[in-house]
Formats: structure tokens, sequence, C-alpha cells
């Protein structure tokens, strides 16, 4: 056996999207040796697909913004199940979070006077999405990145070595996270590149892995979404909520095929683009529920006189939350009044001039044209509803990021509790910085407050190897590229956008199967860089998120943001005390209820009591 | 609509490798690395190839198409004739690690080379004033997704190894223009780009500008202006003279 490359950090951090960078940037800041473990290339992570924006309340559009009105917008876009802490410190710290990377030498877009400009949202009141053009998350993986640099180049000058107290190992993956008793101590994996393992020894893990998104088929996520920081948490005793709130972007490429599911941003809608069916016909109209009637305009001349006039109009329907807008095109393409390839058209050539479209939304033109020969400020575009995030995630403390376990954090995507039932576009870049700094503080606190530091087991990190060896050591198994195909076709088709019982069931049935055949999957080649062998570790991730999701959703009968139930379409306020609660157990997962935390008193004292009525019960209320 | 493509895909290590050919099921609306991807699932399991957002975003799958640097994730099968057979390597001035990877550390190694955004001290975060106009030439330049595919094709590290310690490359040469050209940037970058990063290799023959999958004019807009403070600097007596006399502390 070949001697085991090992490291000792005070913080380690997996992932190196925005929570994860923000993350490591603050625990270097509180003086703590730190790495950053990611499974692409430094730069590379999934929040370079954020397009929209960066949701916070600074006012400089709408001097009428403030954190309440944004608390008030992310509990509705929730539907009221959000960890109203978490809503609430994220309300208050978005601004100071984006003034912050300018600091860093971000260049958002400006207004006349100077300021950061803001665009409009779905769900969001005032205009409130800092941005640069459509590529925000690039800007902001990209600013991160050169501040992470800018700390590295401080300690070359202090000590002549940039890796000092900041280290980013790239191409590595987390397979395990290694506990000594209660405690973390440290996370086992492998280099992408050589297949060589490696022991990391540390007292505190951040996970910031993001997402689960390749458990289904159509998905706007990349090949990293496999839930690993779910999955990993879960086996290190962690529990997980809200896990049956999935997200399905209501505007995805439909086609062409091979680009199917990749995202069409928001912004089209937010800077007036507008849907329509095959007839020809803005069908949002159909579809503002109940809760919503007042806020948003009931006809197409109200909703268009909202971009020039918003104090004396309602908004366009186009700006619902993305959950009503997903099932509203999914109804209409149900109906028979789809687009060619199987979604409606959005469109945006009939609402701006040619040379605006290309300056304000320059990387869709750019993905159209190049991937599906379409023109956007000439045709409208076709698009469906594709799996974008998950609402759920690690159950943690709001103001620390800290799991049950302890020496265990959780940022971004992969914590659960903010969001409640559905995310509001813009609030993710949010969360990502405000979370990720409290994330990598907290961590930070916990280290410096350590009397004892934790030891790692020979034991454990040879039973670490033997399971990510495993598929190397038997003959005759299967592809994991043909588990993954069939897992991914059936989370789409049995627990997708619109879920029934007996499809969850059967969904359940076949996740039993798929884990059965896991256990003899067969790779063949070596460990350098063989992504079949990467492929199979990581399904044993997306098999055990995937049970969560399916358990979760079945026991869940009502319908709320990002689940929708046919046979139970309404929402229940009795449910919405309700958190459903996953832990491992055995090779599986279980599911129970939990009551959720009752909204602080000053902070319901922020909406109208009518409005309370909708999502409360009398119980609550009285 | 579909059809047997026929691809010849380099395969091997730091040790050597070869072409290897595949015919291989190729669809309407497919790109390059669908291709690939598909190889892997079928034929080739084991073929390591980088790739991510598979949108032109990330900047990871970049490799040589038929000899030209491209993304594969933004070359559509359609630009080639069916009987055609496509040829797919890794890039070609960076060490392969294995099949259509390549280690790029060269670039990271270069972006730590120069010195970071310099913010103003008597500026508070939130009190940034910035004029759009003024933002919009940097921004230019950070729509970047380094794939480094300008760093590939820049023939003085392409052809000449030795090169590699002095150059920087388009890419991060046009870093530092975009620092230069922040509007609050306090350092001066001038000397630095000709005299750390090596301004004065480029002569300006605009490959990297062709190669561009965001269509940053590089050369245009970055390097030549770049080009130009430095010889207004060395070759200017007033200049010259100014910067004696009135130096920034």
């Amino acid at each position: 056996m070949p001697e085991l490359e090992r490291h000792s950090f005070d913080v380690l951090v997996i992932g190196a999207g925005g929570a994860g960078l923000r993350a490591a940037i603050e625990a270097r800041e509180h003086g703590m040796r730190t790495a950053v473990l990611c499974k692409s290339l430094f730069g590379k992570a999934h929040t370079v697909m954020a397009e929209g924006g960066i949701a916070a309340a600074m006012g400089n559009v709408n001097s009428s913004d403030n954190w309440q009105v944004h608390f008030r917008d992310t509990m509705r876009g929730g539907k009221f199940l959000n960890n109203w802490r978490m809503a609430e410190l994220h309300a208050q710290e978005a601004p100071q979070r984006v003034w912050e990377l300018e600091t860093y030498g971000a260049l958002f877009d400006r207004t006349k006077d100077g300021r950061i400009s803001q665009r409009n949202f779905g769900g969001h009141e005032y205009p409130r999405l800092a941005h640069v053009g459509d590529r925000t998350g690039l800007e902001l993986i990209r600013t991160l990145q050169q501040k992470i640099v800018s700390l590295q180049q401080e300690d070359h000058r202090e000590f002549g070595d940039y890796e000092e107290r900041l280290r980013v190992f790239q191409e590595f993956t987390v397979t395990d996270l290694v506990k000594d008793g209660d405690r973390i101590a440290g996370a086992f994996g492998y280099w992408r590149e050589s297949g060589r393992f490696v022991l990391f020894e540390a007292p505190a893990v951040i996970l910031a892995t993001g997402g689960i998104g390749k458990s289904f088929k159509v998905t706007s996520n990349s090949w990293e979404y496999t839930g690993d920081g779910h999955a990993l948490a879960l086996r290190a005793g962690a529990s997980l909520i809200n896990m049956e709130f999935i997200q399905f972007h209501p505007t995805g490429m439909v086609w062409p095929p091979s680009v199917k599911g990749i995202l069409v941003t928001e912004s089209v809608r937010g800077d007036g683009g507008v849907l329509r069916n095959s007839d020809g016909k803005r069908f949002m109209f159909d579809y503002i529920p109940e809760v919503f009637k007042d806020k948003y305009a009931d006809n197409e001349e109200e909703a268009d006189r909202w971009y020039t006039d918003q104090a004396n109009n309602r908004r366009p329907p186009e700006l619902l939350p993305r959950d009503e807008v997903a099932r509203a095109i999914n109804s209409e393409v149900k109906a028979g009044r789809g687009s060619p390839h199987g979604g409606v058209f959005l469109d945006v050539s009939t609402r701006l001039p040619a040379e605006e479209i290309r300056r304000r939304l320059p990387s869709m033109h750019h993905q159209f044209k190049e991937l599906a020969d379409v023109d956007i400020t000439a045709q409208p575009m076709e698009v469906g509803p594709t799996c974008h995030y998950v609402m759920g995630g690690v159950e943690v403390d709001p103001d620390t990021g800290s799991s049950s376990v302890a020496g265990l954090y959780a940022a971004g995507e992969v914590s659960g509790g903010m969001h409640g039932s559905n995310r509001l576009g813009g609030n993710s870049l949010s969360d990502l910085l405000v979370f990720g700094r409290r994330a990598g503080a907290g961590a930070a606190e916990y280290v410096r407050a350590m009397t004892d530091r934790p030891v790692v087991s020979e034991e454990s990190v040879t039973e670490a190897r033997a399971t990510a060896l495993k598929p190397f050591q038997q003959e005759g198994g299967e592809n994991p590229y043909t588990l993954h195909m069939e897992l991914q076709q059936s989370m789409n088709d049995l627990v997708g956008i619109i879920r029934r019982a007996g499809e969850m069931e059967e969904a359940l049935q076949r996740l039993e199967k798929l884990k059965e055949r896991a256990q003899s999957l067969t790779v063949e080649g070596h460990q350098q860089f063989n992504p079949g062998w990467h492929l199979a570790l990581d399904l044993r991730n997306m098999l055990l998120v995937s049970e969560c999701v399916a358990k979760a959703a079945l026991l869940r009968t009502e319908s709320r943001g990002g689940h929708t139930r046919d046979d139970h379409p309404s929402m229940d306020a009795e449910w919405r005390r309700k958190l459903l609660v996953c832990t491992a157990s055995g090779d599986g997962a279980v599911v129970e209820e939990k009551p959720q935390i009752p909204i602080r008193s000053d902070l319901l004292d922020l909406f109208d009591r009518t409005e309370l009525e909708k999502y409360l019960t009398a119980e609550e209320l009285a | 609509m579909s059809y047997q493509g026929k691809f010849r895909v380099w395969r091997g290590d730091d040790s050597g490798g070869a072409l290897e050919d595949f015919t291989v099921e190729v669809n309407e609306g497919e790109v390059v690395l669908d291709i690939i991807h598909r190889l892997q699932a079928t034929q080739a399991p084991d073929l390591a190839v980088r790739w991510n957002c598979k949108a032109g975003k990330c900047g990871s799958c970049s490799a040589e198409i038929n000899g030209r640097p491209r993304l594969m994730c933004m070359t559509r099968m359609s630009v080639f004739e069916e009987s055609e057979t496509i040829t797919v390597t890794p890039m070609r001035t960076f060490p392969i690690i294995r099949d259509l990877v390549t280690d790029v550390s060269f670039n990271y190694t270069k972006a730590r080379e120069i010195p970071s955004f310099a913010p103003p001290k008597d500026l508070a975060p939130g009190e940034y004033r910035m004029q759009q106009v003024d933002v919009e030439r940097s921004q230019e330049f950070r729509k970047c997704i380094e794939c480094f595919l300008c760093q590939n094709t820049c023939h003085v590290v392409r052809d000449h190894e030795e090169n590699k310690e002095a150059f920087s490359g388009p890419r991060f040469l046009m870093r530092v223009a975009e620092l230069e050209m922040h509007p609050l940037d306090t350092a001066d970058r001038v000397d630095q780009a000709q005299d750390e990063h090596g301004l004065g290799y480029c002569n300006i023959t605009k490959c990297c500008s062709e190669v561009c999958p965001e269509h940053i004019h590089i050369t245009d807009n970055a390097l030549i202006p770049m080009k130009e403070r430095v010889a207004d600097r060395k070759y200017d007596p007033i200049v010259w003279l100014g910067n004696k006399l009135f130096r920034r502390p």
C-alpha cells in the first residue's frame, strides 16, 4: 500500500463556489490555517452559472427598499416555511456583503449616480439584484478567487510561502468525513488526477458542496452536483431538513436535446420578457394564485405599465415566484398548448430593441445563437422547467452554520432552512455570501475555543480507503453510467415537478433495487483520472440523497413551493408547522416529523394579519 | 437525423500516447462534448476529460478540435460534414496529464504573480462611486472565463517553452490591463506589465483574440493600450519628467 499523503489544517472547506470561498476567506481572516478542497479547477464552480444577480436591499434604485421588505419577500417566496432567523440575517446582512465585494475588486453595473445598479426579479417587490449583465455568478466567483489570491500574496510577503495559511486543493474529491468520537476529526479523499488518497486532519469542516441536481435527468446543474455534502453530513450523523422541496426553474432550454435543461436567466422576464403559448397568449394571467392576487396585475396593460411606474401598478405575473411559473408552464404544455419542442415561448424580441437585448442579456444572446441557432433579438426562445436548486439541506444553527455534529458546518445550497419551500431568484448568491461568512466565523470560533484536538484513528482511514477502492475489487458488475441514467430517469419521472403517492412509492422501490445493484459496480482501468470510478463513488451519494427526497416528498401530503402533489393540491397551514428531518440509518435514510420553530413576534408584526391568515393556523394567530 | 461519426481522440499520458479511432453515434443539435461523453458511457469509460457547465460559462472543456483551440461544449457537430473525421487533441502548450486533460497550473502560478486590486484607503464599503462608462472597459476583460485557450494559442509560449518564466500570457496581461483601467485602483501597473509580466514579448498577432470564446478584444482593447502606456512613459520626455517630479506616494 503506498504511503498516505497527510495534511493538517484548522478549518477544511469542502467546495469552492461562492459559499466555500467566502467561508475560507473568513476563516483565514480569523487566523485559521484553512484549506479549500474542490472537485473542479479553482474558479470553475457552479456559481459561475448564476446569471441574474445578488439580492440585497441597498435601495439604490428604489429608496423604499429595506431589509424588512426583503425579509417579507423571502418569507412569502418560501411560503412561510423558511427558518425566520436565517431569512432575517440574510436580509439584514446582504447589502454589506455586496459592498464588501467592491472592496475585493468586483465591478457591478452602475446607476446614473455611480452606485451599484439593481434589477427587478421574480418575487422581489423592488429592483433589488446587484448584477453584471447576465454573468453575475462569474463576477462573484472571480472576485472571491482574486480575494483569495490577494490573501495568499499577503502570506507570501510575510512568510515567503503563498500557501502558509490558505491553500486550495483543486480537482480533489472527499469521499468520507472522519470523526473522533462525536466530533469531526478530518476528511478522507482522493486526487482526481492521480487517484492517490489523502487524509486531512482538521477539527472543523465546512460543507459548501452545493446541490443535488445530477440525480435528475433534466437539470441546469453540472456533474459536480451529486449531493456530496448532503450525503457526507448524513453519514457523519447530521440531519437534513426540507429535502422534499426542489426548485424547478421555469425557464431551461428545451432544444436541442444536448442542451436540454441549461438555464435561461430570469432576468429575461425581469427586463420585460413575456411567456406565450402556441396560441400566442400571455398565459401567466390565468395562473395567479389567490395568495398573490393583490400583488400581481391581471391584465396586460397594467403589467406593462409596471415597468415604468411601479408605485401605481401591480407586477406582471411572469414575475411570480419560480414554483408558480414552472407549474403554469407545465400545465400549458400538458394542455397541448406548448411549443414544437415541448416547452413554451419566452419572448423578449418584441419587447426591447435589439441593441438593448444584446447589452442587458449578452450571454443569453450568445448561448442561444451558438447552441440553438436562435437569435433572441428577432425570435422567441423555447423554454421549459429544469431541476435547478434544492431548498433542503443540512439543518444548521442560523448564526454560526453549525450542524448537530460538533465541528461540522454547512453554508450555501447544501444547508437547509433559509429558503423554506421555494427560493427567490437572486437570494442564492446573497445566501452564499451571508452564510459563507458566518460559517467561516463559526468554525473559527469553535476551533479557537477547543482545548484538545481530535485524533484520526487508523481504523477509520483503512475503512475509508476500502470503501473508495471497492469498485475496482469486483468483476462482472454493472457499468456506473447505466445506473446513473436509470436513477436520473426515475427521479425525473416519479419525483419530479408534479408528484403522486403511487409514483413516489414506485420510485422508492426502484431506488432500493438501484442501491442493491450499486453494491456490485465495476469500473475499468486504473485510479488515474478515471471518470467511471469517480461516478461510481458519486452514485453512493446520489442514491442516499434521492432516498431522502422521495421519502420526505411522500410524507408531505400538501402542495407548497417546490413540492407539488397532484393528490394533495392545496397548501395546509398545519403542515407549515412541521419540518421533515432526514437522518441516515444503515445504508439508507429515515425521515421524521419535527415541529417548526415559531416565528418571532416582532417579525410576524411586519406582515398584515390578512396576509398571515393565508399561511398560519388559527391557533398561531390567536 | 443521427449518423455514425468518425472520431480520432488522443489517448495517453505524460509518458506518451497516440490518436485512437472511434465510430460513434451523433444526433441532431449535439456538440463535440456530447460525443466525448457518449464515448465515455459506451466505449471508453476511463477517457479523461475536464468539463463542468456545458454552456460556455466555466471554461473547463478546452481542447483542440481539428487543430483549432476551442471549447468542446460550444463546438456544434453541425459545423462539420457527416463524412469528416474529427480529431480531438489536448491543448498543446500545457503538459499532458491524461487523454484530453492537461496540467494548467502555469496559469494559476501567473495569476498569483499579479498584485491584487488596491482599493482606495479612504473609501468605506458602500461608498464606491463609479460611472458605467468607466467600468465598462474593465468589465469587458472580466467576462473572461479562464478557459486558457488564449494562453494555449499564444506562440510566445506555444512554441517557446523557455519564455514561460518571463511571460504571463494574454490572459494575465489582460488582467493587468483590467486593474490598470479599474476606476478606483490605486496601484501603478504600467512598468510592472513590461518588466514583470513580459508585455514586450507580445507582437500583436491577435491569435489570442481570435480563439477567445467570449469574443473579448484582448489585443485591441487590453494589450495595445497597455503597450501605448508603456511607450508613453518610456519615451515621452514630459511624462518622464512628470513622473520624476510628481511621483505618486
